[in-house]
């Protein structure tokens, strides 16, 4: 029977939902600029893994990671200051939409280098141990893409041989920006790849958020056991383009509206009141929160000022007292 | 008249005072021996840093000090455990990590350039990372085109690192503990022919944001560093039998490049010879015999003139290689051009 818990994943990916339509609203009408990589279609994924990690683990992720922010618990205002580059953003403004920060809930970016975030979280993993902090997990959340790049094996098998608390999580979504991944892999089977490293690894489908949350559980109990890594294929889609500048010409309408059909957030609407979990006024009321917390962090964002130009050259060195 | 470059056999170490005589393969272990005592954060990661002892020997019997949780070897994976001290570095550790050469630490470039130098900046001063790497550089050891280069100028070119080269067995010996203590990225250079050279390892602290002054003298100004410091200490040995007094600076920190000290030192001489084993086109000597166009342009008595390795990737035959690299014969060549003794 679905609970409160799983009220709280539906208003988690609306909430990521709602965020990524206003993102694309605001960029064509330019108040947000650069690269704009938006997570419509894939929120079951970020929405379904976090809450099975406590404050204490960490979260590596892309430059896809609006939604992993949000679902980390990142203020939805400081992440839309950060796509406006304004100084209450989450990286002060200096990082934008592809490098969201926050240390302090130990989110480590926001990575735009396919697969570089995997050393990272590797080596986050092994200061957890040396320092004897155990029972403590990293996540990193990176897509199909980077299985091809020499970081991920790299990584990989130092997660295994040094059996780190780390828990892969690869966002199959079946294409690396334009090139599907039958025309990039020799081996289309990704958990083949992690397992060739002696890590266990579990396609999950990431079209259902109770069966990603369900995954999540079972492989964050075994990384913060101390068994090693866990490697989850989370199979997903993307609705929407690769950015804001992709015409999208590599892919046939009828695929994203096949994938469409499995939308995991009318899929968990219509179960919830299916059991009696949400009633019509109950989600009517969810969706009005959701605008209402969006239109507070637009505003929020507007009202940010713009960092100094006399401030440029900060933060290239850290200045005293960051440490 | 050919030179040869040899190990530096002797070091003009600035510290004066304590006597002990080690060689700079020994300083640079004992200093990460001293500091690895010192805090259980600091842990040596790398290729061969344990069961073999390091490929240049520097952390003989480390592991069997330590263990090897701390002195840990890595798979032949660059990318991957250079990333791995930045997560290690960002979860609170203060790791060391050692690449075997310059040319194989392109194999890490995007972790340390795209990664440990830059995430402080597009986190909005939120995420240092006190992370060391050191690596061996340069040639003159005959091993050809991808193991002997001098990259260092490089890596000076990117914000956000700090890039020393120590010259000297003191500096070896006591540049690593402020490194370590350093909140960003560090990146250390250590010469290949210099791990055998031995001298005094004079008593720390070494500070490293400022250029040091090996040699004093008025009539010509060399700046040189890591490897080509010996060779400016024996051209100017020589320059002296003939009257000519060398000022020789030994950058030491190449980022944040200590320009002022060689401006000084030009104030005083009036002329400049910049020495720098790497390739001269977008050299470190290019930058900085900029910075002393810029700053000291009247102080100037003749142009600038630099003393670099030979536009072509370094070949194997010795006879080759020693034509390709600075030698002190060009230094002194150098010298004289501009001092009217030649």
């Amino acid at each position: 029977m679905p609970g409160t818990a799983d009220v709280a994943l539906l208003r988690s990916m609306l909430r990521i939902r709602r965020f990524e339509e206003k993102c694309a609203e605001l960029y064509s009408a330019g108040s947000i600029r650069g690269f704009l990589h938006l997570y419509i279609g894939e929120e079951a994924v970020a929405a379904g893994v976090m809450p099975n990690l406590e404050p204490d683990d960490a979260v590596v992720a892309t430059y896809r990671e609006h939604g992993h922010a949000l679902a980390r618990g990142l203020p939805m205002r400081a992440v839309m200051a950060e796509m406006f580059g304004r100084v209450d953003g989450c990286s002060h403004g200096r990082g934008g939409s592809m490098h969201l920060f926050d240390i302090g809930r130990r989110f480590f970016g926001g990575n735009a280098i396919v697969a570089a975030g995997i050393p990272t979280a590797v080596g986050l993993a092994l200061a957890d141990r040396m320092a004897g902090r155990t029972g403590r997990v990293t996540a990193c959340f990176f897509g199909d893409g980077a299985v091809a790049e020499g970081a991920f094996h790299e990584a990989a098998n130092l997660a295994a041989l040094w059996q780190l608390p780390v828990l892969f999580c690869c966002e199959n979504n079946y294409y690396a920006m334009g090139t599907a991944l039958r025309r990039y892999e020799s081996q289309t089977d990704l958990c083949l790849k992690a397992a060739s490293y002696e890590i266990a690894a579990w396609p999950v489908d990431g079209m259902d958020v109770l069966a990603v949350r369900d995954a999540a559980r079972h492989a964050v109990a075994a990384v913060r056991g101390g068994s090693g890594p866990v490697f989850l294929e989370l199979r997903t889609y993307r609705y929407r383009a690769h950015s804001m500048y992709d015409p999208d010409r590599y892919r046939d309408r009828s695929e994203i509206e096949k994938w469409k059909e499995r939308d995991p957030i009318p899929a968990l609407s219509a179960r919830l009141q299916e059991h009696g979990g949400l009633d019509p006024a109950g989600e009517r009321a969810l969706q009005d929160e959701v605008a209402a917390e969006i239109e507070d962090a637009v505003a929020f964002a507007e009202a940010s000022p713009l960092e100094p130009v006399d401030d440029l050259e900060r933060w290239v060195y850290s200045e005293a007292g960051t440490r | 008249m050919t030179t040869l470059r040899e190990p530096l056999s002797t070091t003009a170490s600035a510290a004066s005072g304590d006597g002990d005589t080690t060689t700079y393969r020994e300083a640079v272990g004992e200093a990460i021996r001293e500091a690895m005592l010192a805090d259980d954060r600091v842990f040596l990661m790398g290729e061969d840093v344990g069961a073999y002892g390091g490929a240049h020997g520097v952390s003989k019997g480390l592991l069997e000090e330590f263990g090897e949780e701390r002195v840990r070897d890595t798979p032949l994976s660059e990318n991957g455990f250079v990333g791995a001290g930045v997560g290690a570095a960002l979860g609170g550790m203060r790791p060391i990590v050692e690449i075997m050469t310059v040319n194989f630490s392109l194999l890490a470039l995007d972790q340390i350039l795209n990664t440990a130098a830059t995430v402080l900046h597009m986190s909005g001063g939120q995420a240092a990372v006190p992370l060391v790497i050191r690596m061996t550089t340069g040639g003159g050891r005959q091993l050809a085109a991808q193991h002997s280069h001098s990259l260092e100028g490089w890596y000076a070119h990117i914000p956000g690192l700090r890039v020393i080269a120590p010259a000297t067995v003191g500096d070896a010996r006591w540049m690593l503990g402020p490194a370590l203590a350093d909140p960003d990225p560090v990146v250390i250079f250590e010469h290949g022919m210099l791990y055998n050279a031995s001298g005094t390892v004079g008593t720390g602290p070494v500070d490293i944001s400022t250029a040091a002054v090996r040699r004093r003298g008025d009539d010509v100004t060399i700046a040189a560093y890591g490897g080509t410091v010996a060779l400016a200490m024996q051209a100017a040995d020589e320059l002296a039998a003939d009257g000519v007094q060398a000022d020789v600076v030994d950058l030491r920190v190449l980022r944040p490049l200590d320009s002022a000290t060689v401006a000084d030192s030009v104030r005083r001489t009036h002329r400049l010879v910049v020495v720098d084993e790497g390739w001269r086109s977008g050299s470190l000597a290019a930058e900085v015999a900029t910075r002393v166009h810029e700053d000291v342009f009247y102080e100037l008595d003749a142009p600038v003139r630099r003393v670099c390795s030979a536009e072509v990737p370094l070949p194997y035959p010795r006879h080759l290689e020693q034509a390709a690299l600075p030698s002190v014969a060009r230094v002194v060549a150098a010298c004289r051009a501009l001092t009217g003794h030649g």
